[in-house]
């Protein structure tokens, strides 16, 4: 009885933290005790990937290495930088800890979170990759207004950049408070440091490295974490699932869906979101320039969702063997709520089973993803800036290499302070709603211009910019008048938008903005623009003209 | 970074009745692959929204588990099956399409 009622508790905790699943938000939380072997191999790893960036500094010479290393890297290596990118502390302390206390809720979560990646690959990594080459900016321009478009692109990838940064840096403040025992602006100050440090010096070789690393270790930790969970109960899924119901405070009923996407809005306009959402956040589709040709890159993808997949299964598995190990004991609950807050289940089945080395060992991969992570995010927002805004729109391509990189650089470094800066000034706030936004924009304006453009003959610039700007106002309004803003940080007393993601809407509205005012534009640009589709087309489809391209 | 309206280039590979097969073969076996990732998942998320009683039915009589679990790893793990469809054909018979059409317009 005890055990059900502090499950309670601790289901009021996750519930508080759940808009916030898809990046780090971890939400407010206690300091605890200074963890010396997480702080250890978390060292380790630092010492380990500083190594790596001086390595991948002599080999940076170029903007198509800082960019894109070279091309150089492997469909399988990029499948597990890839599969990094995604796998961000979120998803095993967010996701685990919804199975957790929702039970398959948590696992229908999951399985939207992925359901993505099949979509990417069969409808628009081998179109990136023959046409892009170093930003996504570069595919939504390729026919379009330079300028204008190329500009807009870029304020879009910034945007996300931005607001993905906020969220991960608020999350790993509070996360290394939490695990490792140290001030909330260490944190934040180490992650920014360590960030301009990867990218800075060593750019995409390093960045990606960084990734790989953390993914295999990431991969590496959650199994051998699966494996100590189902040796408890004696390799059984069925005796897992028995003891969880047991245990639960909703019994038979975490079985099952609940009420967590009862409402089929909702659950649509979610899935929107992350599905498109994820396709156009630009850290991601910056890997699929790091591979030489489309055949890696479509393997790249290949290998990213099996590994996705498979740790997402792994993490659904940890959430229902913490339901019985970690909720039926009193050394993980105070006062009837979970130490820690609602996302730490996992990390407390990593100490129930593997005791305090294990538990510092999985803290330490936990802030390393977050650090591999605003690496990513710290280069795809340098080159926007130094690539598109610099060397394209105001240097109209007459920019040197060397200038190149060096704006690029200086860009890297104002983005870590940047981050540093916001990432303390929103420590006290609730930063929930930068997911809704961040998703919801990358959804509503990356995205549409992005598919229309490779896709649809008649897409003009003035018909992208209308969508394009339809699809910012719809987004950034209806997430201030949704539950994470309205509510949360205005403290009004209901939402006037009663729903969590505005992908539904906002896209939906972007799209059709898009096509209309493309349809009416009889402009001789337009013209131009729709007459270029068919080279753009056989470029896309064959990738001629594309390895030329990719050396400048 | 414009390209020119019609580069000869573009147009002789559009002249190769090989591009459009391949365009074609390409497009609609990705088509397909979407199509059945995309209904999968839409109509487990209406069964979720609609009828959720069907999810909560146990696997058999005296198992804990319902069969929500292994219908749930089914999409996972068929959407990531098809991504290997996919790559399998794009990147062999597709692949090789798109080399020759590419020998054959540089020449």
């Amino acid at each position: 009885m005890i055990a059900r009622r502090i499950l309670l508790a601790g289901t009021a905790a996750t519930l508080f933290a759940l808009p916030a699943l898809a990046a780090g938000d971890v939400g407010q939380l206690e300091k605890q005790p200074v963890n010396l072997s997480a702080i250890g191999m978390f060292i380790a790893f630092v010492v380990m990937t500083l190594g790596i960036t001086y390595w991948a500094a002599s080999r940076t010479r170029s903007t198509s290495d800082f960019y894109t290393a070279g091309g150089g890297i492997t469909g399988f290596q990029n499948g597990l930088a890839i599969a990094g990118d995604y796998m961000s502390a979120a998803t095993l302390l967010g996701l685990s800890s919804l199975v957790f206390a929702k039970g398959y809720d948590g696992f229908v979560y999951t399985i939207s979170f992925f359901v993505g990646w099949p979509i990417i690959l069969f409808l628009l990594a081998e179109r990136l990759r023959n046409l892009g080459h170093f930003t996504f900016a570069d595919i939504a321009s390729y026919r379009l207004d330079q300028g204008k478009i190329r500009t807009f692109a870029a304020i879009g990838s910034l945007t996300v950049v931005c607001f993905y940064l906020i969220v991960q840096m608020v999350g790993a403040g509070q996360l290394i408070k939490l695990l490792f025992g140290l001030d909330y602006n260490v944190a934040v100050i180490v992650v920014g440091v360590l960030m301009v440090v990867y990218v800075t010096f060593g750019g995409m070789i390093a960045t990606t490295w960084v990734q790989i690393i953390k993914a295999v270790l990431l991969l590496g930790g959650g199994i051998l974490l699966a494996f100590l969970a189902l040796s408890r109960f004696g390799f059984s899924l069925e005796a897992i699932a028995r003891s969880a119901i047991a245990s639960h405070k909703d019994g038979v009923k975490i079985m099952g869906p609940g009420t967590l996407l009862a409402d089929p809005v909702s659950a649509v306009s979610l899935s929107l979101g992350l599905l498109f959402g994820t396709a156009a956040l630009p850290h991601i589709m910056m890997r699929f320039f790091t591979v030489p040709n489309a055949r890696e890159a479509r393997k790249s993808v290949f290998y990213a969702s099996g590994f996705i997949g498979f740790f997402f299964l792994i993490v659904c598995v940890l959430g229902m063997a913490a339901i019985t190990i970690v909720g039926t004991d009193p050394q993980f609950f105070e006062g009837g709520k979970l130490i820690g807050g609602g996302n730490m289940p996992v990390m407390h089945l990593a100490k129930a089973l593997g005791g305090d080395l294990f538990l510092g060992f999985l803290s330490a991969v936990a802030f390393a993803t977050i650090l591999a992570v605003v690496s990513g995010l710290a280069l795809a927002g340098a080159s926007a800036i130094a690539h598109d805004l610099y060397a394209r729109v105001i240097r109209k391509g007459e920019a040197t290499e060397r200038e190149e990189m060096r704006v690029s650089k200086i860009a890297s470094l104002v983005l870590g302070v940047l981050a540093v800066v916001l990432g303390i000034a929103f420590e006290k706030q609730n930063v929930a709603f930068l997911v809704g936004l961040t998703f919801g924009v990358a959804a509503s304006v990356n995205f549409p211009v992005l598919i229309l453009s490779m896709y649809w003959k008649g897409l003009t610039t003035r018909g992208a910019l209308a969508g394009g700007i339809a699809g910012l106002i719809s987004a950034v309004t209806l997430v201030i008048l949704s539950n994470a803003v309205w509510v949360v940080v205005l403290n009004n007393p209901a939402p006037i938008f009663p729903y969590e993601q505005p992908a539904l809407f906002s896209m939906t509205l972007a799209f059709i903005v898009t096509i209309i005012v493309s349809k009416l534009d009889s402009s001789a640009l337009a013209r131009a623009e729709r007459e270029a589709f068919e080279d753009q087309f056989v470029r896309s489809q064959t990738g001629i003209g594309a390895a030329a391209a990719a050396k400048h | 970074m414009h390209s020119p309206a019609n580069t000869p280039v573009y147009e002789r590979v559009r002249r190769n009745p090989k591009f459009h097969e391949l365009v074609r073969q390409r497009s609609r076996l990705a088509l397909i692959l979407s199509a059945v990732v995309l209904a999968g998942y839409y109509a487990f998320m209406m069964v979720v929204a609609f009828a959720p009683g069907l999810l909560h039915k146990p696997l058999s009589d005296d198992s804990s588990l319902s069969v929500g679990f292994p219908i749930g790893a089914a999409i996972i793990i068929l959407s990531w099956l098809l991504t290997g469809v996919y790559s399998h054909f794009a990147n062999g018979r597709f692949q090789d399409l798109t080399d020759e059409i590419t020998r054959e317009t540089l020449q």
